[in-house]
């Protein structure tokens, strides 16, 4: 890019300004403000999973007292736009899956709304469901495109033919469980509205792109709907906009001028707000006998829901990561009658590079070579994907480093050969990847504020991940100041318009705005402004996107304990080192990464969402059963970043670093637990009932 | 009905699978502490925590089984609350029961057992019924099991001492009846009887996460060996069956036999030989033998 600026902040291990407001308890979550009498709404969910509500008995529930009303498809009020079918709720009799909401009861408390919730009686007349992914159905079909906008399928050279006269094969099948997100914080809406005004303090990735959307389908004026999002307790791709919101509001709008609070129990976020797609991923390579690749295929097989469609891009990465003469990707969706599927932390890449990287370890087995070396050879001179060359690729050096520093050098590669008692012992690798995206539609605002002070502004929000220091920093740097001068103002759609926090994509797309409005601002203004100066300025478009390919990459590597008796599988300890671009702070960066790493040991061994064909909804929708790792499974976590400055991708010289952590974590324990046991578990999650003979 | 520490009834309630009319706190009503009997037994005031029974060094040096096995189960803050009587009376945690969306004989008499043919990885192996096939949850009361524990409970008629094993009772017919209470008795206190050899005791528990998990499969034994043969042995399983398993053949196939890894492994095939495994628990019968035959050898190799 053009602009040298002197980097300063970035690149501080600054505290984050939040902190003192977290561990005090006075950062106010969504649920937390100050509200003057507001009402409560508690759900009543569908109890089967297709067919139709023929009758709805509220009468009980409404006689309780304290009850204000019974939402009901019956009285609810019209949406203005009902075409988004996942958001249209109670418009219709029809129910599309278990857990669909059919009715909420509001109340003056929450006790109240709950039991009177339990005393609505619907009566269904149910058609026969069909809940649960196999890959042997006839109705499989190719989506238009996978998430976001990616081609479905893709076809290099000849694979069939490269694939049958390749000299070292492999042909597995991989698969990966439906998984939920469970931010820490539930889903939760407040809404009030108030003569024709909507505010919400909302707990959300994307304050204005929910504004947006509550507009469009309650008909309303963008600028009469208000979001508030200070605080955002995680979200991991759950926690754009789903039904339990357009419920709250629906609520709202009918009590009119009165607060309704809607948070969601644990038990709901099992149905209806996101979730991981269960996958089945076959993967065949080729390659020479000296282990170069001439034949690579990642067919993806995936669910989605029959009311609106999530096809999930876990085959995209194969496209990227290594070079092969041949190659070919293609993704396939069965619809069901279940909840809509979305996105969880690195949606594709996930789950993608598990079945990648754990067939590159077992074909570097086949090759006879120690799994950095084969990565190392089919290491790509350009992206697969685009044909564009990469605006910076490091594996190799991460996997070097991280070679280095975790003491991969002299390891056995026979599997089962080390032992301390009964633990059976073992190590394992795979690499990882995550595009840098910038979304376009960002708006930075800057202000002189006197004294030297700068208030910046921008609709963004801090979903956990530590956008309150970050973007201080960048601002700092931008407007070439300290970050005590810094007055950062996010979590509001007051503030200009910010793109989601998603896809990792934050800081690229919030902190090019700010760079952008700090360079209108100086050269309106130059270094010595007046109060009141201001400038404003978009996320400019990038057009070295057209040069480059620009991805980050890393190297995961994880040391497995395996009880030879029972199959325990414990993970002592785990080395990431990332090529990411610039990083903005480290402190909070080594945070997300061990967040990131920590996800993916629980997607290796324990999380999966258990859905009973017979019912069609998660039955173990509580954290007793749908386990996620404790403390006492995350061990030691060496985090180490490749030092790069990617300035093509932004002025910052960062990448995304949000959801890379997972990515390859969950591969490099299953590929240790095999060197552990000898036995290679393709199917998440890898629990004692696999491995225990 | 009764209310202790609340730890399970009250999720029970907030979920409602269980609506009872009235709670009686019983916190005050019983003793929280330890008795020594003058038979050189315990007797262990069924209103104590969790934390102060695993804490007390009485059970630690005499009955380390139990100490460990309540340290394995729920987390310390649960522990914090948690009573003995009310960890005794703890209800299955197999996901139908806790879900009033489906059916579960348990719950709902007479309305079928989901679990029978449906997600049943956690399921009982050992002495279920088509009516039911869930587990006990408890850590502690396997350890209890395994040290022949007498319960001693008050009711409306009197007194009475039952052992533990006769406290619990597997599904048949009626698996909405987890044990033999009668109504209006409370369970007041658990007598353990004088250690001859469970001070060479010991707990180990198999789950899916390294802490706050309910067990795949738990072994709770206690073994006593003379010129290196089983002079006597007691043993229990925990997560196989809706009781707490005690695991007679077992014992009996042990004694007389050389304390080696052979003589183990055959008594654990002897209590198993009835396993029967249901969709996705097959997995736990390996498991179970693997775990009583490691549990026996560790207790052999460390006299």
């Amino acid at each position: 890019m053009t602009t040298i600026i002197e980097r300063r902040a970035i690149g501080e291990s600054a505290d984050r300004r939040d902190g003192p407001q977290k561990v005090t308890g006075t950062a106010a979550y969504a649920y937390e403000h100050r509200f003057t009498n507001p009402l409560y709404l508690f759900p009543v969910q569908s109890e089967v999973a297709r067919g139709r509500v023929v009758r709805i008995d509220a009468s009980a529930a409404e006689a309780l007292p304290g009850v204000i009303a019974v939402l009901t498809h019956e009285n609810a009020p019209r949406l203005a736009d009902a075409s988004d079918r996942e958001l249209a709720i109670l418009q219709a009799s029809d129910v599309a899956f278990r857990g669909q909401y059919v009715a909420a009861a509001i109340a003056e408390t929450l006790e109240i709304a709950r039991e009177a919730a339990s005393l609505v009686r619907v009566s269904y007349d149910e058609e026969p469901h069909d809940s649960q992914l196999r890959a042997d159905r006839d109705d499989l079909y190719a989506p238009a495109v996978v998430n976001p906008g990616y081609q479905t399928d893709t076809e290099e050279g000849d694979f069939d033919r490269a694939f049958s006269s390749a000299a070292v094969k492999l042909d597995a099948t991989y698969t990966t469980p439906m998984e939920h997100n469970n931010p820490m914080e539930p889903h939760t809406t407040v809404a009030v509205w108030e003569a024709g005004d909507l505010t919400l303090y909302e707990s959300t990735q994307g304050p204005h792109t929910v504004a947006g959307v509550l507009a469009q389908v309650f008909g309303l004026d963008r600028d009469r709907v208000r979001i508030i999002a200070p605080y955002v307790g995680g979200g991991f791709g759950s926690k754009v906009l789903h039904a339990n919101t357009i419920l709250a509001v629906m609520a709202a709008q009918l009590v009119q001028g009165r607060l309704v609070k809607f948070a969601l129990t644990r038990q709901q976020m099992f149905s209806g707000v996101g979730y991981r797609t269960p996958t089945i991923q076959r993967i065949r390579l080729g390659a020479t006998r000296d282990g170069r690749l001439t034949a690579t295929s990642h067919d993806v097989i995936e669910q989605t829901a029959k009311t609106k469609e999530f096809a999930e891009q876990a085959a995209v990465p194969t496209r990227t990561m290594y070079a092969t003469q041949s190659r070919r990707t293609t993704h396939r969706l069965a619809a069901l009658d279940v909840p809509v599927p979305s996105w969880m932390r690195a949606p594709g890449e996930a789950p993608g590079m598990f079945a990648l990287e754990s067939a590159m370890d077992e074909m570097a087995i086949n090759c006879g070579l120690d799994p950095i070396e084969f990565r190392i050879r089919n290491e790509p001179a350009f992206d697969g994907a685009t044909g564009l060359p990469y605006s910076s690729r490091n594996l190799v050096a991460c996997l070097r480093e991280g070679a280095r520093r975790f003491g991969w050098a002299g390891r056995d590669a026979r599997p089962r050969t080390s032992q301390q008692g009964r633990w059976l012992i073992g190590s394992g690798v795979a690499a990882s990847t995550f595009p840098a995206i910038r979304l376009p539609g960002s708006m930075a605002r800057i202000s002189y504020a006197g004294d030297g002070r700068y208030i910046v502004e921008i609709g963004a929000t801090d979903i956990g991940t530590g956008t309150w220091t970050s973007l201080t920093q960048i601002a700092a740097d931008a407007l070439a100041t300290g970050m005590r001068d810094i007055d950062l103002r996010i979590g509001d759609t007051k503030l200009p318009e910010a793109s989601v926090a998603g896809g990792s994509s934050g800081v690229t797309s919030w902190g090019s705005a700010i760079f952008e409005a700090a360079r209108v601002f100086r050269d309106r203004y130059g270094n010595r402004p007046s109060e009141g100066d201001q400038a404003q300025a978009a996320t400019p478009e990038n057009p070295e996107a057209n040069r480059y390919a620009m991805y980050a990459f890393g190297a995961c590597f994880a040391q497995a304990r395996v009880d030879a008796d029972t199959g325990e599988v414990r993970i002592p300890r785990m080395t990431g080192v990332f090529a990411a671009g610039k990083i903005i702070n480290p402190k909070t960066a080594r945070s997300q990464i061990i967040g990131g790493m920590t996800m993916g040991l629980g997607m290796a061994l324990h999380e999966e969402s258990l859905v009973d064909g017979r019912f069609g909804h998660v039955l173990n929708h509580d954290f007793a059963t749908y386990h996620i790792p404790a403390n006492a499974d995350a061990g030691q976590f060496d985090i180490a970043w490749i030092d790069e400055e990617d300035t093509h991708v932004n002025p910052m010289g960062s990448k995304g670093i949000g959801e890379i952590g997972i990515v390859g974590s969950s591969a490099a324990i299953a590929n240790a637990v095999y060197h552990a046991t000898g036995i290679r578990v393709r199917d998440l999650p890898i629990t004692p009932a696999k491995l225990v003979r | 009905m009764f209310l202790a520490g609340g730890t399970n009834l009250v999720d029970l309630m907030k979920l409602d699978v269980m609506t009872p009319d009235v709670l009686v706190d019983v916190r005050r009503l019983i003793s929280a502490q330890i008795e020594d009997l003058p038979d050189g037994g315990l007797r262990i005031g069924a209103g104590m925590t969790n934390s102060e029974l695993a804490a007390d060094r009485r059970i630690r040096s005499r009955y380390p089984v139990l100490s460990q096995a309540i340290l394995a189960g729920a987390s310390g803050q649960l522990r914090n609350v948690a009573t003995v009587g009310g960890n005794l009376l703890q209800r299955t945690r197999c996901v139908y029961f806790y879900d009033t969306s489906t059916p579960c004989n348990k719950r709902e008499p007479g309305t079928g057992c989901s679990a029978l043919d449906g997600c049943n990885k956690d399921h009982a192996i050992l002495g279920a019924s088509r009516y039911c096939v869930a587990t006990h949850p408890s850590d502690m009361a396997v350890a209890m099991t395994a040290l022949d524990a007498i319960v001693r409970i008050q009711g409306p008629g009197g007194q009475r001492e039952i052992p533990l094993t006769e406290l619990y009772r597997l599904p048949g017919e009626e698996p909405q009846r987890d044990t033999t209470l009668e109504h209006a008795e409370l369970i007041t206190a658990i007598d353990l009887p004088p250690s001859r050899f469970s001070a060479h005791s010991k707990y180990r528990k198999v789950r899916e996460r390294a802490s706050y998990a309910f067990a795949l499969v738990s072994v709770a034994a206690a073994l006593r060996l003379r010129d290196g043969v089983v002079a006597d042995a007691r043993i229990a399983l925990g997560g196989v069956a809706h009781r707490p398993w005690r695991a007679e053949r077992a014992e009996d196939a042990l004694r007389g036999r050389p304390a080696v890894e052979e003589s183990f492994r055959a008594a654990a095939s002897a209590e198993l030989a009835e396993a029967v495994p249901l969709r996705d628990n097959a997995y736990k019968v390996p498991l179970a033998g693997n775990v009583m035959t490691r549990t026996l050898l560790d207790l052999a190799e460390a006299r």
